[in-house]
């Protein structure tokens, strides 16, 4: 399963290679990052239709998250992939927005990596 | 020479009935003289008519000096003495001018002129006399009238003195009342400036708060996962190529990993800790943001007053205390953010218990932990106080306890977040109002109103 991860923090990176060791290890999942809403864009331009899933943060500099959603939903939908946002703590707003533009999950920070791994299960079945 | 003596008389006559008009003499004498005056004319005429001229004269000068006489004795006509005198003159010289007609008829002869003069003399003094009288009563009776006029003059300054004194002192009493209601109106004033400015610091304390809380929390979520996803690399490691050190090696490598894993659960450890703190100060942004809507307010206080009692049991299970509850049936459903009014019941419930508790610690004898809530609706808003026996809130912090991170209890123990985000859910987010007094060592009392007005 191709996983692409959109966050302005380059740490994420690490974090998530870390965090999904087994699995990258197993050949269950592959990880892509993007630091910006545009990067990610132009990474689906690139490889249409590889990208299962894809976890954006909302609050980036530039192209937010909710229009990274918008924008996913009108050209890179053939298979529609599935998008879970991720912000922070309890932020209403952002969720309502989200839900309404598509997304499939609303994740709050700091990630609950056991929950995250079960999702993905569910997702790969 | 007579006619002059019967004038006199005449005119004595008509001055006491001038006199008597008017007085309480009059009913006595007016007629009485009023006759005796015309009975002098009478009498004169007869004089004139049957007798010859020295009888006449003879006549005249007994009628007057009878009449003279008469009236200076009568105490009825005192006040007209210095009238009566000046007709002695006249009389002394009629009588002793006939006396010497009688006795030395030559002497006369020889004098007559003289006596003449001196009659007229005499007579005219009684006219001058009469006027310098006149004159003088005149002055006096002005005097007398200058003085009735000034008295009454003082008597109206008098009356009019009174009547501003009272005027002066019904306004003073006035000035008085309007100077202490400015007072309490500006002691008013400043309280609530003094409270206006105490809100203002800690609004922008919530919001400063807040702020530092959403900086701060993507750098700690970055530090607890890395510390976690640090503990499973060293599980990893341990159970894998850890197996393949030498023996020798093996025991010391384990030591490092062993205090390794440890170090990263005290980062673990005290990254959620941190972020407790961080999740409590973010609930200051959001104190607001929630939709009201009408909620059972006694319901809610039971319900969290339950929770925060057996949440604390669970921890402590010796732990006891009395909870007495006084719902005003009236309060009924309530429009207020239910989640955020539930975090404040929490605050102060919670509070509540842990004061006690300690007060138990400290004294562990007798004493009987007690907290009340006690609700009640007013006219125009809802009052719920939480009420405890513990330990009170000393005097020197009870304007600090609003503060975010201001707390008593031990490091680790309490944030200092929840009293601070209590008050504002209260005043910000309810437009109401938060008390609280206290005597140390004996009680606590929180106190918020929540307005009920287009809420």
């Amino acid at each position: 399963m191709h996983v692409l991860v959109v966050d302005d923090e380059a740490d994420v990176q690490p974090l998530f290679q870390q965090r999904f060791r087994k699995e990258i290890r197993n050949g269950q999942v592959v990880f892509s990052f993007a630091l910006s809403g545009e990067e990610a864009l132009g990474y689906l331009a690139q490889n249409p239709s590889k990208v299962v899933l894809i976890l954006s943060d909302i609050n980036m500099p530039g192209m937010s998250g909710i229009e990274l959603l918008h924008i996913i939903r009108q050209e890179y939908n053939s298979p529609p992939p599935v998008v879970m946002m991720v912000t922070a703590y309890n932020d209403q707003e952002n969720y309502e927005q989200a839900m309404k533009e598509g997304a499939n999950d609303f994740l709050t920070k700091p990630l609950d990596f056991t929950a995250l791994k079960e999702k993905l299960k569910t997702v790969a079945e | 020479m007579h006619v002059f003596s019967f004038i006199a008389a005449f005119l004595l006559l008509r001055h006491l009935l001038r006199f008597v008009k008017g007085t309480s003499l009059a009913p006595g004498w007016e007629t009485i003289l009023n006759k005796a005056s015309w009975a002098t004319v009478g009498v004169f005429l007869v004089a004139t008519t049957l007798f010859q001229d020295g009888m006449a004269d003879v006549m005249g000068a007994i009628y007057l000096i009878a009449l003279l006489a008469f009236f200076t004795k009568n105490p009825d006509f005192k006040p007209t003495f210095p009238v009566l005198q000046a007709f002695f003159p006249y009389a002394s010289v009629i009588a002793v001018s006939i006396l010497v007609q009688l006795f030395a008829r030559e002497f006369y002869g020889e004098w007559d002129n003289y006596f003449g003069m001196a009659m007229i003399a005499a007579f005219v003094y009684i006219f001058a006399s009469w006027a310098s009288y006149r004159k003088g009563q005149k002055e006096l009776e002005k005097e007398r009238q200058k003085r009735l006029y000034e008295e009454e003059q003082k008597k109206f300054i008098s009356i009019k003195k009174t009547e501003l004194e009272i005027i002066v002192a019904s306004r003073t009493a006035e000035l008085i009342v309007q100077k202490e209601e400015l007072k309490k109106t500006i002691k008013e004033l400043q309280a609530t400036q003094t409270q206006l400015i105490q809100q203002e610091k800690l609004a922008s304390l919530g919001e400063l708060t807040a702020g530092i809380a959403h900086e701060i929390q993507n750098p700690l979520n970055f530090v607890n996962n890395f510390s976690e996803v640090s503990i499973e690399l060293l599980e990893e490691l341990k159970e894998g190529p850890l197996q393949h050190l030498p023996p020798e090696e093996q025991e010391h490598a384990t030591e490092i990993l062993q205090d390794l894993s440890q170090n990263l659960e005290k980062i673990t450890h005290h990254g959620k800790r941190a972020d407790s703190i961080v999740k409590g100060m973010l609930q200051h942004s959001r104190a607001s943001t929630g939709q009201k809507e009408p909620t059972d307010l006694n319901a809610l206080a039971d319900e969290y007053l339950r929770l925060s009692y057996h949440g604390l049991r669970a921890k402590d299970k010796s732990f006891n205390a009395s909870l007495q509850t006084e719902f005003d049936p009236a309060v009924g459903q309530v429009p207020v953010i239910q989640q955020d009014i539930g975090r404040v019941f929490l605050n102060m419930f919670n509070n509540a218990f842990y004061s006690v508790a300690q007060k138990k610690k400290n004294l562990n004898g007798s004493f009987e932990p007690m907290v009340q809530v006690r609700t009640k609706k007013t006219e125009d808003h809802i009052e719920i106080a939480v009420k405890d026996n513990g330990v009170g809130v000393p005097q020197q912090v009870l304007d600090k306890i609003y503060q975010p991170f201001f707390t008593t209890k031990p490091t680790g123990e309490g944030t200092g977040l929840g009293l601070s985000l209590s008050y504002e859910i209260i005043t910000k987010g309810h437009n109401g109002e938060m008390k609280v007094s206290s005597e140390e060592g004996e009680f606590a009392e929180f106190v918020f109103t929540i307005p009920l007005e287009n809420s």
